[in-house]
């Protein structure tokens, strides 16, 4: 008798279980084919079954090698339950089934290194303070409601900054103002920006599907979306393109990509929308960022000039020590390189620091920075450390608050735009949650893990699949895997985009119309009320019960 | 919803004109207090035009206060013109104890000090009689200010008519402008503060309606001038804003209507004016109002001036005979005081639209 290896890994051991039917089974293979994480295999066991042939029972036993289907006892090929077996199974005889048994916790550190996962925070995802609020003032009798349906609504946000109206170069002749000099360049664009995903965390397929979806909306249904490049750069066919004017170009701390992007700038034919400055992000604030060289591919290593190498942004822009060295140098260049034509705003990881960098940049002699991102503790869908993912960082909501009334105490709110990311749509309604964001001081808000679901993304906040960061994504999504990206249909996925849009844009309207409001509630809290006395307290707003 | 009106007149009257435009506009009001500003004043102030006006409800301890006050800060009592409440059983009134309109003369070195000095004393000088009075409630402070009055109270108005004797015309209390309001504020408790028509420096303004965008105004407001305060009503927003675009930042009146109900993003794109227009809408989006609202306003210059909100919810009408021009909520009430207008001349504004009517009487209009 073999001795018991008690230390061996099971598949109960393992965070999912393949749940699998022999008999149901035709043996097509599907499903081994499809799993990208090669948790299933096929195997051969030994089975023994009864059978009667004859015209009257004679039962009999046979022993017989069968091939069946089979899960892989090895933390590495574990099964992250994203389900594709399921999918393609034509016979429903094969399933993911959640292990509350796992010991996967234990187990994958054993290699000595840290747990990476895709960028899904867990913190009080079920349990969100945007849930418990809601817009308690409702137009009736003083004020009538509007009517959504057939009002007209002003769904605009800027980016870009805004002057103090003593600052503004206006002249007057008595009758009328006019102005001359110049102003810092200001975009009312929707407040809802495709946030900044670059390519290679998504395929190019998964980008290009944004992308199409971005143009999209602004051409055919006139909605201003704004779609963030990411780190990295973006085809250079794309930069010398009308639809450059729908894209913020980013530049984060490894400075990927914009060597080509300045080659680019003199075949130019119009403007982007604006340049984002990145330093930190809400998934891994405080951490670089890491494209592993699995998913470095000829199109990546072209778009950005690299080799095939794991690619680190640092977690600061390396030679800058300070927000005012910061201003001067990042911004400054920024601005100057596109001749103070386009805005230049600037994204950090939500902190309990975030007010004191909002009133330095407030505070900027220069005014030339476009506006303040703060990225919360539930954004993020890259590659991070599960540590970092589920042990760092600061929610977006009560930060957003103090950043626009640190503004309103010096009166200067509305002059640095806020845009407010990070969990925004995880419950599936982005709409309610920028409304929310927006009657507490917020411009307007970025999304982006919401995208990748509409796209197809099956990952979810209780640790399923979350697999973004090996390159394996099942789903064509986040990998560079020219086999996996092929499943990604770019019409469809694009199409999903567009229609969450305009369903968000009926909801927006849904929402300012019972206030009474045809332009953006900014900083309208009276709108909202909420039955928890601490969310009352820390947000100003009024408590109900 | 309130209902609110205003007189210009080529020849001084009475204010019991001013009650008789508002009394048929009753069921728009709720007759709990009557509230009126007076400019350009006759009868028993006409002689002291360049001299300000404090006007003031009190107590007798607050009386002495402001008195002491006055005294210490230089200013010399010239006139005083204090009604005599008819003190009958039964009114609708909660009458303060002493109502004083005293004329002043300036501290002897403001006397050569240039215009602007004089009106930052002048609010100066309110503002410290407000904070003085506040502490214990001895008394409220509504105006400072040359050749203008303000009265306001609490109750039904035709009783606080009575007690201050509003429906004799003795030819005390003459005035060629009156901006009046009939009603308390509802938002919020009574407090003789919020009643309507608001005044800062010259600026008086009434409103009827809602702004839902009263926080957001208000928080911004708060640090734009020191004599934004208060803010008992949210209208208040409305006379700051006013302020604020025509006295501070010293624009042309038309774009106090494109701060408050600015036009949208794709109409501005398509007019001339497009960059300027961004520029202030962009650097005033917090001075916007979204709510329904008629404004009426009178200027320091004699103007009056009336506009509403972007989606016109709020009525108003502006009606005249060439001697006198109202603008009232409703045409009943100039049907009232002047039957024998013609009302095809009568102007219904409409939302996009601002109507002024110049000290010669003349009626401007334009588009925003």
């Amino acid at each position: 008798m073999e001795a018991v290896k008690i230390q061996d890994v099971s598949v109960n051991d393992l965070p999912w279980k393949i749940q699998y039917q022999p008999e149901r089974c035709t043996m097509c293979g599907s499903c081994v084919a499809a799993c990208t994480f090669n948790a299933i295999e096929v195997a051969m066991e030994r089975r023994s079954i009864t059978v009667s042939t004859g015209h009257q029972p004679e039962p009999s036993q046979r022993h017989m090698a069968t091939p069946v289907i089979k899960q892989k006892a090895a933390v590495a090929n574990a099964c992250v339950g994203c389900g594709m077996c399921e999918k393609v199974c034509p016979n429903n005889a094969i399933k993911p089934m959640r292990n509350p048994d796992s010991r996967i916790n234990c187990l994958n550190r054993s290699g000595g290194t840290t747990v990476k996962r895709g960028g899904r925070a867990s913190l009080n995802s079920a349990d969100r303070t945007l849930d418990k609020i809601v817009v308690g003032r409702i137009s009736q009798m003083t004020d009538p409601a509007l009517d959504s349906e057939r009002h007209t609504f002003d769904i605009l946000a800027p980016f870009g900054r805004v002057l103090l109206p003593h600052e503004l170069p206006l002249k007057s002749n008595g009758e009328e103002l006019t102005l001359s000099g110049h102003t810092p360049p200001v975009r009312w664009i929707y407040p809802v920006i495709f946030s900044d995903m670059s390519i290679g965390a998504l395929s190019t397929r998964a980008w290009e599907a944004v992308a199409l979806a971005t143009a999209y909306l602004n051409e055919k249904h006139k909605l201003p979306v704004r779609m963030c490049s990411g780190e990295g750069g973006m085809p250079v066919k794309l930069m010398q393109s009308e639809y450059l004017k729908y894209m913020i170009l980013q530049i984060a701390s490894g400075h990927f990509g914009w060597n080509r992007i300045i080659k680019a700038m003199p075949h130019m034919k119009v403007d982007p929308a604006g340049i984002l400055i990145k330093i930190g992000q809400g998934a891994k604030p405080g951490d670089g960022g890491l494209l592993p060289a699995a998913k470095v591919s000829k199109t990546v290593q072209s778009i950005r000039g690299v080799p095939k190498a794991d690619l680190l942004s640092p977690p600061n822009h390396q030679g800058l020590y300070s927000i005012e060295e910061s201003v001067q140098k990042m911004f400054m260049s920024m601005n100057a390189a596109f001749k103070f034509r386009v805005p230049v705003a600037i994204k950090c990881a939500a902190s309990a620091t975030s007010v004191s960098v909002y009133n330095n940049l407030l505070r900027d002699p220069y005014k030339i920075c476009g506006g303040f991102f703060i990225d919360g503790i539930q954004g993020g869908t890259g590659a991070a450390n599960e540590v970092s993912l589920d042990h760092t960082g600061h929610p977006v909501v009560s930060k957003i608050r103090e950043c626009y009334l640190a503004a309103v105490k010096q009166g200067r709110q509305g002059q640095i735009p806020l845009w407010a990311g990070g969990g925004v749509g995880l419950t599936g309604n982005a709409a309610a949650d920028a409304f929310k964001l927006i009657c507490l001081g917020a411009n307007g808000v970025f999304i982006g893990k919401i995208l990748v679901q509409l796209c197809g993304c099956v990952g979810n906040e209780h640790g399923r699949c979350n697999a973004c960061n090996t390159g394996n994504c099942p789903a064509g999504i986040c990998t560079q895997n020219p086999r996996l990206v092929k499943r990604l249909d770019i019409d469809k996925a694009a199409q999903n985009i567009v229609d969450y849009m305009l369903a968000l844009d009926s909801e927006f309207k849904k929402l300012m119309a019972p206030v009474g409001n045809s332009s953006l509630p900014v900083g309208r809290s009276d709108a909202l009320v909420t039955t928890d006395k601490a969310i009352a307290d820390k947000l100003a707003i009024q408590y109900v019960c | 919803m309130c209902r609110i009106g205003a007189i210009k007149s080529k020849v001084a009257f009475h204010p019991s004109l001013a009650l008789h435009l508002m009394l048929p506009q009753q069921e728009g009001h709720d007759n709990s207090g009557f509230a009126m500003v007076m400019q350009d004043l006759e009868g028993v102030f006409a002689k002291y035009k360049d001299k300000p006006l404090l006007s003031l409800a009190c107590t007798q301890k607050g009386a002495a206060m402001v008195e002491h006050f006055m005294e210490t800060n230089n200013f010399t009592p010239l006139y005083e013109w204090i009604p005599r409440g008819v003190r009958q059983p039964g009114l609708d009134i909660k009458a303060m104890p002493y109502y004083i309109f005293r004329v002043y003369d300036y501290p002897e070195h403001y006397r050569t000090a240039t215009q602007e000095a004089k009106e930052e004393l002048l609010l100066d000088t309110r503002l410290a009689l407000r904070e003085l009075l506040e502490k214990e409630e001895n008394g409220f402070v509504y105006s400072f200010w040359p050749d203008v009055l303000t009265l306001k109270e609490i109750g039904d108005p035709r009783d606080i008519a009575v007690y201050f004797k509003l429906w004799d015309n003795t030819g005390d209390l003459m005035a060629k402008n009156v901006v009046v309001q009939c009603r308390q504020n509802t938002n919020y408790e009574i407090v003789r503060y919020a009643a309507h028509p608001f005044f800062l420096q010259g600026y008086t303004l009434c409103a009827n309606g809602e702004n839902t965008f009263y926080t957001k105004n208000k928080e911004y407001q708060k640090s734009l001038h020191r004599g934004y305060i208060g803010f008992e009503s949210d209208s208040q927003n409305f006379l700051y804003t006013l302020h604020y675009v025509l006295k501070v930042l010293k624009w042309p009146i038309k774009y106090y209507k494109h701060v408050i109900t600015p036009l949208p993003f794709d109409e501005i794109a398509k007019r001339p004016d497009k960059r300027e227009l961004t520029a202030i809408r962009q650097s005033l989006g917090h001075l916007e109002i979204n709510g329904p609202n008629t404004i009426i306003a009178m200027l320091p210059d004699g103007r009056m001036m009336t506009c509403c909100d972007s989606k016109k919810l709020r009525p108003v009408v502006v009606g005249g005979d060439g001697t006198t021009i109202a603008i009232s909520s409703e045409v009943c009430g100039l049907n009232q005081i002047l039957p024998h207008r013609n009302q095809e001349l009568d102007v219904y504004p409409n939302e996009r639209e601002v109507v002024v009517i110049t000290r010669e009487l003349e009626v401007e209009r334009w588009k925003q």
